[in-house]
């Protein structure tokens, strides 16, 4: 591993997002295009606040899932992947760089989803911003790493974009939106314990809704940072320096 | 006995199975240091399979590969080596200069090799444009340019002039004995015949098998004829016979 390396491959990933304008637009675009959406055909302020906290949750994981899972696809069949792992490149150093790069992407996202949340469409926060913030990005982190895995699952770009309804209803079905968990039949509340987006919606839940968070809300924290922190585990064990 | 001043790449009883059947079938050879080897043989001999084992990033089923006097795929040699894939490993939403700059900054390249390397592949006039839009041959140029970055001591060419016309082709080579005038070691693949002749030393493949491991002048000798397609022809019969 070397921060050098780590920095030049984010800097190399944002820039390539520069040449590419249509994807940044939609990428820090839609989830505020969607809460707008979704404001207006709620038309109520209280069930629109319900759902604000979900949406916040929700997209920033998707549209990171999307594009790291295709960024990298492309970096294993261009051949550029097996180009860097004959060049004194971690495998820590290409994840993480990926992480820093659309990390910082899902800021601009989750900035702009939250800006015109809190002014135009009336959502209401009681205490500080800095935990949804910090939610919100933490679960870009999660799609970040997931797609990255989950890229090594996937030989086409199309079955890339197959692979995110799979990764992505289950969890939102079982995250607690439709129906809380705890009403559940068990063995969907249990698988519904294991998916981190549970703990990513319930922590921004608790971010919008009570002013002083306390521990119950680091714990969902630490799991959803765990998660991705496992994730991207996982994802540096599927990059191979040699392959068959 | 192999001698490590001398030798760059030493490979002992190397075999390679790819997809369930072995590829390669124990090859041992010696590439020889500052000089332009030639690895010829047609399309699917394995030439691709070898120079991925040599940079290691090839698994590998048996044999020993040295490089430059250690195992192939230690982690000294990720600086020491440039490889350039067959099909050009750039990414196509980059400038030229972009991808020459981040491949620099991974290798800790100095900072001025990206245009350097730009200006000895002739591709200075394009280092602003998205490597999208280059044509085949620029394309093909942008990678070279890539494995030239901080002066390796080993240069692995997997078919770099494939494609190209005669007078690129003809810069090409005319550039890789520049590099090896300089002391750097190039092995070059290609799958036409006529190239071998541009190079100091030959090593022919066949279904995963050494055919010929010889100067261009020996194999000449050894097949009594001027003409290098027709001496390997002739290699593949006397195989074919014995
Ligand atoms: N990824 C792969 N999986 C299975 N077989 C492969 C793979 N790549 C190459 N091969 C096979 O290995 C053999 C040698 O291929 P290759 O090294 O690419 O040859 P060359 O570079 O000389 O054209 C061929 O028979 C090819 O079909
Ligand atoms: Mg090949």
């Amino acid at each position: 591993m070397s921060l050098v390396i780590t920095l030049a491959t984010a800097r190399r990933i944002l820039t390539q997002l520069r040449h590419d304008r249509r994807t940044v637009a939609l990428m820090v675009l839609v989830p505020t295009l969607v809460m707008i959406l979704l404001y207006y055909v709620i038309d109520d302020e209280r069930t629109f606040g319900r759902f604000a906290p979900v949406l916040l949750c929700v997209f920033p994981f998707l549209v990171m899932f999307l594009v790291t899972s295709i960024a990298t696809l492309r970096e294993r069949t261009s051949g550029t992947l097996e180009r860097l792992m004959a060049m004194p490149l971690g495998r820590l150093d290409l994840l993480l760089g990926y992480g820093l790069a659309f990390g910082l992407a899902a800021c601009a996202q989750v900035a702009l989803a939250l800006a015109v949340s809190l002014t135009w469409l009336g959502l209401d926060v009681p205490g500080p911003l800095w935990p949804l913030v910090l939610v919100a990005l933490l679960d870009a982190l999660l799609g970040t790493a997931l797609g990255l895995l989950c890229s090594a699952f996937a030989r086409t770009e199309f079955q890339a974009v197959q692979l995110m309804p799979v990764v992505m209803i289950p969890q939102v079905l079982l995250g607690g939106i439709l129906v809380p968990r705890a009403r559940m039949t068990p063995v969907l509340e249990w698988v519904s314990d294991v998916l981190p987006m549970s703990y990513a919606i319930e922590a921004m839940a608790r971010a919008c809704a009570d002013p002083d968070p306390g521990g119950e809300f680091w714990r969902d924290v630490a799991l959803v940072a765990g998660s991705a922190v496992l994730a991207l585990l996982l994802g540096a064990a599927t990059l191979r320096r040699r392959t068959p | 006995m192999m001698n490590f001043a001398d030798t760059a790449v030493a490979v002992r009883g190397l075999r390679v199975s790819r997809g369930g059947a072995e590829v390669l079938h124990g090859l041992t050879f010696e590439v020889p240091r500052g000089q332009v080897t030639g690895l010829l043989g047609p399309s699917g001999c394995g030439k691709t399979t070898l120079m991925r084992a040599l940079v290691g990033v090839q698994v590998v089923s048996g044999g020993e590969v040295t490089v430059l006097g250690e195992p192939a795929g230690s982690a000294g040699l990720r600086r020491r080596i440039g490889y350039s894939t067959q099909s050009p490993a750039v990414y196509r939403d980059l400038t030229v200069l972009e991808n020459l700059r981040y491949f620099a900054a991974v290798l800790g390249a100095p900072k001025d090799d990206p245009e350097r390397v730009l200006t000895e592949v002739g591709l200075a006039d394009a280092a602003h444009q998205l490597g999208a839009t280059l044509s085949g041959g620029q394309l093909n140029r942008a990678g070279l340019a890539v494995a030239m970055l901080g002066r390796p001591e080993l240069l692995v060419l997997d078919e770099p002039t494939v494609g190209l016309d005669p007078v690129l082709r003809q810069e090409l080579w005319a550039l890789f004995h520049r590099l090896a005038g300089r002391g750097a070691t190039l092995l070059v693949s290609s799958h036409v015949m006529d190239e071998a002749a541009r190079c100091e030393r030959l090593i022919v493949l066949r279904q995963g098998e050494i055919l010929a491991d010889d100067t261009p002048d020996g194999l000449r000798e050894a097949t009594r004829t001027s003409d290098l397609e027709e001496a390997f022809l002739r290699l593949v019969a006397e195989r074919a016979a014995a």
